[in-house]
């Protein structure tokens, strides 16, 4: 390059003027800012085909929300709604008992959220402060539990609860998921780091085992808290296969079963099937808009210390 | 008295693990040791043991075509799987691993899968592939019939279930990259690399150690799938799309035949315990941050 061999060698640096010098800096300059810049632009353009690839599932779920039924019946290329409507959310909620779906999953998700936290806080409370007798088999055959996926077990996990005569309610739904050993594990985690003499010297000032969990732990441990319960409530929200086992009544329905009700319905109801999805879908993401960054602190800061 | 509060100091610690102890042993271990134990049994239609088989179950499953095709199945499936949404996950980190204008809004897109739940996208993918009506057909202006075609409706469960869990991997890949050190980048330009020599000499081996974590990750969670075939295909057309576990799912509450959906679900499992210690050892030796 020309550039270099002007400026390399000292001599010639030296021989030149100064207006020349300041010549070439300008155009060294301009060229790497439009060197800069063309890979920025680059960068984004492979970013916004990246983007619409990934989020195109859900734009066009949006789309045909919003769509007449008829207009998504043509041959014609129809990504955008030519008359947008409300139409199709409006049946949709008429047509299944939507809000009542959307009511279930919240106080099931809520409360396995909530549910795990407890007894998640709990058991890695005694796991990393306190000793006693088989501890670490304990704590073994509390991590062994991931490897036991979840759909290994559900024939005999529902063979038990009907049973118990527990199928179609409340308790079915919730219970079986009021732990996680995930749970225990990012927690423990982050009461490791603490120092043991934060406990001892909580419990010399007369401070109770319990009252130190709830006045000194949880609050030291809140994005722990905050990661743990975006992913689980999002997963409670999710559930599909456990709900659709042991849920029979429209009356205890989840989102996800509720929704795929309208599916099996005739193909004139498509709109308002997706308009359906699109609804219990916003929750979800919200959710997950709002508590990303925490979800991504929590995910990351316990691998880093493991 | 003092003998009292030594007992209630004894037995405290484990009070804390009694509501997780609890859940784990109800819903957890006694039903794993169940369906070991059923998996020995032929069944009635409610489920209870009738008649000891001893291994039965499983030389029947060894000897059942339709077995030998669910497994296959299942591992073509993840393959396209893994390979699909490891692929997705580390273009799209490599392209957040810069900063520029709008990176914000477009590491949010990229994880947002992560949100969706399996048997919603499988309703949204249901339209886009359906063959007049459908979006994919339409851009690409072809006639297929993707899901009631045998060809091709494996690969459109796969694709699916790709994409869902491409979101995490971009997680995993971005905290990946995240931690090579940028200023062997510096080094390497000095010293004349371009960029894709940096890519397979400095970014790959950079990311090797998370690179084998989020690969059992994936192959664990793409064995699990179950909402997607549901919906989607219900294990057809013919069993082409007949994963393990709907496999599970349609022999225990269609055929009532508890005892081979147990057997299978035995089978499942040891699978997922390989691949979990696998995941453990990696994670023990490799993984350095």
């Amino acid at each position: 390059m020309s550039v270099n061999t002007a400026t390399n060698p000292n001599g010639m640096v030296l021989a030149k003027s100064k207006e020349e010098i300041e010549l070439l800096h300008q155009k060294m300059n301009s060229r790497a800012k439009t060197k800069r810049r063309t890979k920025t632009t680059l960068l984004v353009l492979g970013n916004v085909v990246m983007a619409l690839v990934i989020l195109l599932p859900l734009l066009y779920a949006i789309s045909i929300a919003f769509m007449p039924s008829s207009e998504l019946f043509t041959l014609d290329m129809n990504l955008l709604p030519k008359n947008p409507t409300l139409q199709n959310f409006k049946e949709a909620l008429t047509k299944v008992p939507l809000v009542r779906f959307v009511l279930n999953s919240f106080l099931v998700a809520g409360l396995i959220t909530l549910g795990q936290i407890i007894s998640c806080s709990l058991a890695a409370f005694a796991f990393s402060f306190l000793e006693f007798k088989g501890k670490g088999i304990l704590f073994m055959l509390v991590m062994a539990t991931m490897m036991v996926p979840g759909e290994a077990t559900i024939i005999s996990n529902y063979l038990t609860v009907s049973s118990w005569g527990w199928l179609d309610s409340y308790p079915v739904l919730i219970i079986p998921y009021l732990t996680s050993a995930m749970g225990i594990f990012l927690f423990r985690q982050f009461y490791m780091t603490f120092p043991i003499s934060l406990y001892e010297s909580a419990k010399l000032d007369g401070c109770s085992n319990l009252r130190f969990i709830i006045k000194i732990l949880i609050p030291l441990t809140k994005s722990a808290i905050g990661a743990m319960a975006v992913y689980t409530f999002i997963n409670a929200w999710n559930m599909y296969m456990w709900p659709l086992l042991v849920t029979g009544s429209s009356e205890m329905r989840t989102v996800q079963i509720g929704i795929s009700m309208l599916h099996s319905v005739d193909a004139q109801s498509i709109t308002l099937m997706i308009a359906g999805v699109v609804m219990i879908i916003v929750p979800s993401i919200l959710i997950f808009i709002v508590g990303q960054k925490q979800l991504i602190r929590g995910m990351f800061s316990g691998a880093v210390k493991g | 008295m003092n003998n009292k509060i030594g007992a209630k100091k004894r037995i405290e610690p484990y009070m804390y693990l009694v509501p997780c102890l609890l859940i784990f042993g109800v819903f957890l271990f006694y039903p794993f040791f169940k369906t070991i134990y059923l998996s020995l049994y032929k069944t009635n239609k409610l489920g209870e043991a009738k008649l000891f088989v001893g291994l039965g179950n499983y030389t029947d499953l060894l000897q059942s075509s339709s077995f030998w095709n669910s497994m296959m199945v299942t591992a073509i499936f993840v393959l396209i799987v893994v390979v699909g949404s490891m692929l997705l996950g580390l273009i799209a980190a490599l392209l957040c691993n810069k900063a520029f204008p709008g990176i914000r809004f477009f590491s949010t897109a990229y994880a947002l899968p992560m949100a969706i739940a399996s048997s919603s996208a499988a309703m949204v993918f249901q339209i886009m592939l359906d063959p007049s009506v459908g979006i994919v057909n339409k851009i690409l202006h072809l006639d297929i019939n993707w899901i009631n075609d045998p060809k091709y409706a494996l690969i459109c469960v796969a694709v699916l279930t790709a994409w869902l869990n491409s979101g995490i991997n971009f997680l995993y890949f971005s905290a990946g990259l995240g931690n090579i050190d940028e200023s062997i980048y510096e080094r390497a330009s000095v010293d004349g690399a371009n960029s894709v020599q940096k890519f397979f000499s400095l970014t790959l081996p950079g990311l090797s150690p998370i690179l084998f974590y989020t690969l059992v990750v994936n192959i664990i969670q793409a064995f699990q799938s179950f909402g997607q075939v549901k919906i989607l295909t219900e294990g057809g057309p013919g069993e082409s799309t007949n994963l393990i576990v709907y496999s599970i799912y349609r022999d225990a509450f269609f055929n009532y035949r508890f005892g081979s959906a147990a057997a299978q679900s035995v089978i499942l499992f040891a699978i997922i315990m390989v691949l979990t210690l696998v995941m453990f050892k990696i994670e023990k030796r490799g993984v350095k941050y």
